[in-house]
């Protein structure tokens, strides 16, 4: 049960730092006429394609006591962060971030820009307009990117596999313990801890598509739905 | 920003702005006019794509012009010469779209109250039940807008725009897809409402239905230039562009080329293309061979089985019918006299006299239903 808690706890803090990272970097990705935006947009994304392997790999250099997280972190908290649990959400935060970032982009696109207009001339500033227009009619994406981000940080392996290694209780996860148990043919045990992730992860997507559904129909049209991101 | 307890002006609206567009694809667009819109509603008319909503967010803020001065309220907001552009927020320009843009997740009277920031309860309070009694929406408050009925979700639209008090009111077919009753008795309301305040209020449209209900003033614009201005009946019954005249609904617009000057009896006469027939027109800009465009509405012509004597008009056409179509209390009467004309009729006239396809008949133009038109 250590790996399942550990899991939840790691997504919790995943999902929490995304949305509160994800909602001004969406909102400047969606509004920005930069020029130079595609270069970020394409950053954003990179998880999507990259392996896990790949991302852990240069995150785990970074991480290390010569890479500048690394030195960087010894300074400040006085130990290194490779196989650690902050290290974990570090690289789990680059990992989810286009499950987050892309949903919310999705969202604001989606809100019609005569309703920023009539909030600007009804006197409202940047940050009202946020507050009151573009945030309460992101709603379903908003739930989208959190349940997301928590649920592809629940179930990812190569990443934490990389930068985390396999530390009961610090950094071993379900889809680590998982694959230990596999590795030590306790088919019954990897069986449990399969059961309980596929259960989340159906729970999570049932949630996701019925709060599209109910506030869709609100605020009167669908949004996000996971498989239609750009 | 202060909304509150701003003083009402009545000054004008002045608005010069020069703005080049070249969107990708596109022919080049320039925007350059310069209006003075004083209280009361003034009507700016115009075909699609004339630029009219493009100058109405160019006053808004909601678009830059690349030079030019907005004045409203005795405030200048925009100035390219000192650098002054007020971003819209500041301005207190009330803009209702076309589409209203009302928050879909609010209540009407949240809607209402959205530019009401930082007053004290109980004077909002107030001001929401005076103005929603103004305009006659007082059960809607705890409606979403998606609850509410076409008419009263425009209600709802000016309210939220009208209850910050602001220096200009700007519509863009704010009341396009109502009803002229429906729509007669919002524009009352939206009166009543500015006979207290007296403030600038710019009304966008492109049907001449509304120019006739609402005009007290017109502004005729087109290819982002001003070509007309004064009261619905200068504008429209003479129009002097071709673009315009097509809009006013004049169905009869005809190609011709002037024969002669005739400056004493204030006339000219035309040949029209194509054919032999020779009219008179009003005195205008032109010379002998000059090509030039006659627009006649085709209400205005009279029509006649018999040759017609002893008339005032100076204009008597022999033609035949070629075809008469029904449209409901209207009989459109297509008749050939070397061009076509467009005749309109009621149904009595067409029984009285027994009118029918290939029947031989006499159009009467009066001269000044002959209106020259610019290309």
């Amino acid at each position: 049960m250590d790996a399942l808690l550990l899991s939840l706890r790691l997504a919790l803090c995943v999902s929490a730092i995304l949305l509160a990272g994800g909602l001004p970097l969406a909102y400047w990705l969606a509004y920005s006429n930069w020029r130079g935006k595609f270069l970020f947009e394409a950053v954003v994304a990179l998880p999507l394609v990259l392996p896990p392997t790949v991302l852990g790999f240069y995150v785990l250099v970074a991480m290390g006591p010569h890479g500048p997280l690394g030195k960087f972190w010894q300074t400040f908290f006085g130990h290194g962060l490779a196989f650690t649990f902050e290290g974990l959400v570090l690289a789990s935060v680059l990992y989810s971030l286009p499950f987050a970032v892309q949903p919310l982009i999705a969202s604001f696109e989606s809100v019609d820009r005569k309703l920023l207009d009539a909030s600007a001339v009804l006197g409202a500033g940047t940050l009202k307009t946020f507050w009151r227009v573009i945030l309460p009619l992101s709603i379903p994406g908003i739930v989208t990117a959190v349940v997301l981000s928590f649920a592809h940080t629940m179930g990812e392996f190569g990443v934490v596999l990389m930068v985390g290694g396999n530390l009961a209780g610090v950094t071993r996860t379900v889809s680590i313990d998982i694959y230990d148990h596999v590795q030590s043919l306790e088919y019954a045990a990897a069986n449990r801890m399969a059961l309980v992730l596929l259960a989340i992860s159906f729970a999570v997507l049932s949630l996701v598509y019925a709060v599209n559904r109910q506030v869709g129909r609100q605020i009167g049209r669908r949004l996000w739905t996971p498989w239609a991101a750009k | 920003m202060d909304t509150v307890g701003g003083e009402v002006n009545t000054s004008m609206l002045t608005a010069c702005v020069k703005l080049q567009r070249s969107p990708a694809g596109s022919v080049p667009f320039l925007l350059d006019v310069a209006l003075q819109i004083p209280a009361g509603i003034t009507i700016l008319f115009g075909p699609s794509g004339a630029g009219k909503s493009t100058l109405l967010d160019c006053i808004a803020g909601l678009a830059h012009p690349d030079a030019g001065r907005i004045i409203a309220g005795g405030e200048t907001l925009f100035d390219s010469q000192v650098g002054v552009n007020c971003p819209p927020q500041a301005r207190r320009i009330a803009y209702v779209f076309q589409t209203l843009a009302l928050f879909p997740h609010m209540s009407a009277e949240e809607n209402v109250c959205y530019g009401l920031d930082g007053m004290p309860q109980q004077e909002r309070a107030a001001r929401v039940d005076e103005i929603l009694k103004a305009f006659r929406v007082e059960k809607l408050r705890t409606r979403k807008p998606a609850e509410i009925s076409g008419g009263e979700r425009q209600r709802i639209a000016l309210a939220r725009s009208l209850i910050t008090q602001p220096r200009v009111l700007l519509l863009d077919e704010p009341l396009s897809g109502l009803d002229a009753e429906l729509k007669a008795a919002i524009v009352d309301d939206l009166r009543a409402w500015n006979t207290a305040r007296r403030i600038p209020i710019l009304y966008v449209t492109h049907t001449r239905e509304e120019v006739d209900a609402l005009g007290e003033r017109v502004i005729a614009i087109d290819h982002g230039r001003v070509i007309s201005t004064g009261t619905p009946m200068e504008v429209l019954e003479a129009p002097r562009h071709k673009r315009l005249a097509q809009a006013a609904g004049f169905e009869n617009l005809l190609s011709g080329t002037v024969v002669d000057l005739r400056e004493a009896d204030g006339v000219m006469r035309v040949i029209l293309n194509g054919s032999r027939c020779e009219i008179e027109v009003p005195l205008g800009y032109a010379a002998a061979g000059d090509r030039v465009r006659v627009a006649i509405r085709a209400g205005d012509i009279l029509l006649a089985t018999s040759q017609p004597h002893d008339l005032s008009a100076r204009n008597v056409i022999e033609g035949k019918i070629v075809a008469l179509e029904t449209r409901g209390t209207l009989v459109r009467a297509r008749v050939d006299c070397g061009v076509e004309f467009i005749v309109h009729l009621t149904p009595g006239a067409v029984r009285s006299l027994n009118l029918a396809e290939d029947a031989h008949v006499w159009l009467v133009l009066k001269t000044h239903s002959c209106h020259l038109v610019e290309e």
